[in-house]
């Protein structure tokens, strides 16, 4: 019977290694050349190692990534989440509410990068114009050119981009709740807030967790919208690991130091993952409904 | 049924590879021009065919193409193949081409660093002996353009299209309102920012987001504090050249300027690759913008009107009292220039299509029709008699009167150097490094 499984997933794997594992392995490769992606390489070993941790500029992105990776969750997880269980709801008119809440979901980074940084702009922007009109502030505030600031607003607009597919999974996670605990939790006197911290949120644990994972490893490789937007800047205010990455190996013609940061991202992509199914009890997969 | 879903897949894959043949031959073409697409090798006539490469778009592109097709009408036993590529992939095409000992025979470029390394790897034509035996050729252009095409006496191209120094826009409308004239010395512009931020107005545009309109600044106090030689120093390698007080003196100046509110709330996140910069001039929020000269099409196309209406004012980077360089030199883009291959089979031929073809007066009369102000001698009149000829002439002047014509920094770095410099800057002009932090930080680059 072995031979069976193997041809089973055999299509699986061709595409696991000729576009992951091969891919990760060249790169290693390359992070110990010297290139600028065109001329001869040559080998120097650590050198790009050492060089890419030396001057600071990649612990910099690395931390970037790390604030990027925690202001993400914390913006979209109790949004999402509230959203989800509200859009679970059975009346009627939620399916409405729904409808807008999904819009973002089918926009292109780059359009939704290209459009924030018109409403941002502190001269024309929308945003400081209505500000201006409720005469909150002075109207012209600097969003995105505010290096103290700007990472903050960048994880607001990549909330507002990916809340609605999150709230798609909550919603579907919501849904799978059987009634028949909230009738229970009813009789016994629950208030609709006991019934959500008690009921809601521990049978959503699992979708929690997928959720996270998700925003977690989805802005550790976070790119094309910081790109539009801020291309970095101000100065390197936003230069994450992804755009360092970039930065390095096609605008800096260094292609080793540019490979030396892509391991990084892919390792700790991998290790981030990991840990959070290991520390969850995420791949035991318990069940959730014993005894029903 | 068996057999139609068959024919069915198999027409698919046809399809499929049909279009990834069709993929490769466009991203391989040029975008070729009409009647040109031919062979580009020898035909095994006696006719010498030429390849070009060039990168012009748009009505650039057109003048370039009747330059070709006349210089083609006119000769019997030269032809010349222009082709036309998109800016970036170009610049990869032709090192592959070159490494690949296949260049074409004459190609576009901006000398300088890159121009530099194919001439130390014995790629570029010297046109020098050509060039002094034919003294109205060699004198058809402004001296200052040719530095950037020039290396140990000897040069390597010649000027084929407009020259893009960089100056001040300014607001007349505004200027006028408030009683302000243009400023010639920096002391001056620092009380007419001091005016225009008391009235409400935004002294100077800036668009910050992209950085490189803040190497503008440096590039021209730079050379205003200590002249031209402060930043060769940087390119020949000098341990600790950015160190140099000019460096130290010009970055104190732009942080002043930052914080007496010179610029726009937000200039960090204003873009000047999408217009937002030139937009606050001619809405009337801002009253200056430092710019290259290309910064008069981005207002001509975006509100005719105001350049109609005679609101659009130039005047040169001022004075630094107490600086050693010039108070005429320029900076931005001098021009593209057309080089020969040393791997050419017909130098000789390409040399005749220099001459006789790139910027003759028919050609320069073309330029000045589509707005553009070539680097040639002798052109006032024409100008002079140009739609906006005001602006045309302004340019001209500036460039036929600078001794000193500086190639914008980001050529002439490495672009690690370059990128370095670039956010460095951007953190000066926002106050989060001090001069001399970005001083320590560039030394670090030298000779990279």
């Amino acid at each position: 019977m072995n031979w069976q499984r193997w041809l089973m997933i055999a299509p699986a794997l061709l595409f696991f290694l000729v576009f992951a594992l091969v891919p990760m392995l060249v790169a290693v490769y390359y992070s110990g050349l010297q290139w600028n992606g065109i001329s001869a390489p040559t080998w120097v070993g650590l050198f790009n190692w050492r060089h890419a941790f030396a001057n600071g500029e990649a612990v910099h992105a690395i931390w970037l990534t790390v604030e990027l990776m925690v202001l993400c969750w914390i913006i979209q997880t109790p949004l999402s989440l509230l959203l989800g269980v509200f859009l679970a709801g059975k009346q009627k008119h939620r399916a409405i509410f729904g409808v807008f809440y999904f819009v973002p979901l089918l926009f292109s980074a780059v359009a939704i990068g290209v459009t924030w940084s018109y409403l941002l702009n502190p001269n024309f922007g929308l945003i400081d114009a209505l500000l201006k009109a409720a005469h909150i502030g002075s109207g012209n505030q600097n969003w995105i050119g505010n290096p103290s600031i700007a990472l903050l607003v960048v994880s607001l607009i990549i909330g507002w981009q990916f809340i609605p597919f999150h709230t798609l999974l909550y919603q579907s996670g919501a849904k799978q709740i059987p009634d028949s605990l909230y009738e229970a939790a009813k009789i016994d006197g629950a208030s609709p807030l006991n019934s959500f911290f008690s009921i809601t949120l521990p049978q959503l644990k699992y979708t929690i967790i997928t959720s996270s994972v998700l925003i977690l490893t989805g802005s550790l490789t976070y790119f094309d919208l910081i790109y539009v937007l801020t291309g970095g800047g101000p100065g390197n205010a936003t230069q994450v690991l992804a755009m360092d990455m970039y930065k390095e190996a096609f605008v800096n013609q260094n292609i080793g130091v540019g490979s030396v940061l892509a391991v990084v991202l892919a390792v700790s992509g991998v290790v981030l993952s990991i840990l959070t199914l290991r520390f969850t009890g995420f791949s035991r997969m318990e069940s959730q409904l014993e005894g029903m | 049924m068996n057999t139609l879903k068959k024919a069915l897949v198999a027409g698919g894959c046809l399809v499929v590879t049909a279009s990834v043949l069709a993929g490769c031959g466009n991203s391989n073409g040029a975008s070729g021009s009409g009647n040109n697409t031919g062979s580009t090798g020898q035909t095994g006539s006696s006719k010498a065919s030429l390849t070009l490469w060039d990168i012009q778009t748009g009505t650039q592109q057109q003048v370039i193409k009747d330059m070709v097709n006349r210089f083609n009408q006119s000769q019997s036993s030269i032809t010349v193949n222009a082709q036309f590529f998109e800016n970036d992939p170009f610049k990869q095409k032709l090192q592959i081409a070159m490494g690949a000992h296949n260049p074409p025979d004459i190609w576009t470029g901006w000398g300088g660093g890159v121009l530099k390394s194919y001439v130390d790897a014995g790629d570029v034509y010297d046109l020098t002996s050509a060039l002094n035996a034919d003294p109205s050729w060699k004198n058809r252009f402004l001296p200052s353009v040719m530095k950037p095409v020039t290396f140990n006496g000897k040069i390597y191209g010649v000027p084929n299209d407009n020259v893009q120094p960089v100056f001040f826009f300014y607001n007349k409308q505004l200027f006028k309102q408030y009683n302000v004239t243009p400023p010639t010395t920096w002391a001056q512009l620092l009380s007419d920012v001091q005016l225009f931020k008391s009235k409400g107005v935004t002294p100077i545009s800036l668009g910050g987001k992209d950085k490189w309109p803040d190497l503008m600044y440096e590039e021209y106090l730079v050379d205003r504090i200590g002249g031209p030689q402060v930043f060769d120093n940087v390119l020949a390698g000098k341990a600790n050249a950015w160190s140099d007080p000019a460096f130290i003196k010009a970055n104190t100046m732009i942080q002043q300027l930052a914080q007496a509110g010179a610029f726009e709330p937000g200039f960090s996140s204003v873009s000047s690759n999408q217009g937002e910069d030139a937009a606050l001039i001619y809405t009337n929020k801002a009253a200056m913008w430092l710019m290259g000269a290309w910064g008069f099409g981005n207002v001509l196309s975006n509100d005719k009107a105001f350049i109609a209406q005679g609101n659009l004012g130039f005047f040169p980077f001022p004075s630094v009292a107490g600086g050693t360089g010039n108070p005429q030199d320029i900076a931005g883009n001098p021009s593209n220039y057309y080089s020969i291959s040393t791997a050419s089979k017909n130098p000789q031929a390409a040399v005749t299509f220099l001459k006789d073809a790139v910027l003759n007066d028919q050609n320069v009369q073309d330029w000045i029709n589509i707005g553009d102000v070539p680097p040639v001698q002798g052109i006032d009149t024409k100008l002079k008699n140009a739609t906006y000829s005001d602006y045309m002439t302004f340019t001209y002047d500036l460039v036929k009167n600078a001794p000193n014509f500086q190639a914008s920094w980001d050529q002439a770095l490495s672009p690690a150097a370059a990128q370095e410099l670039l956010t460095d800057l951007s953190k000066l002009f926002l106050n989060q490094m001090t001069p001399q932090q970005l001083s320590a930080d560039m030394n670090t680059y030298i000779g990279k």
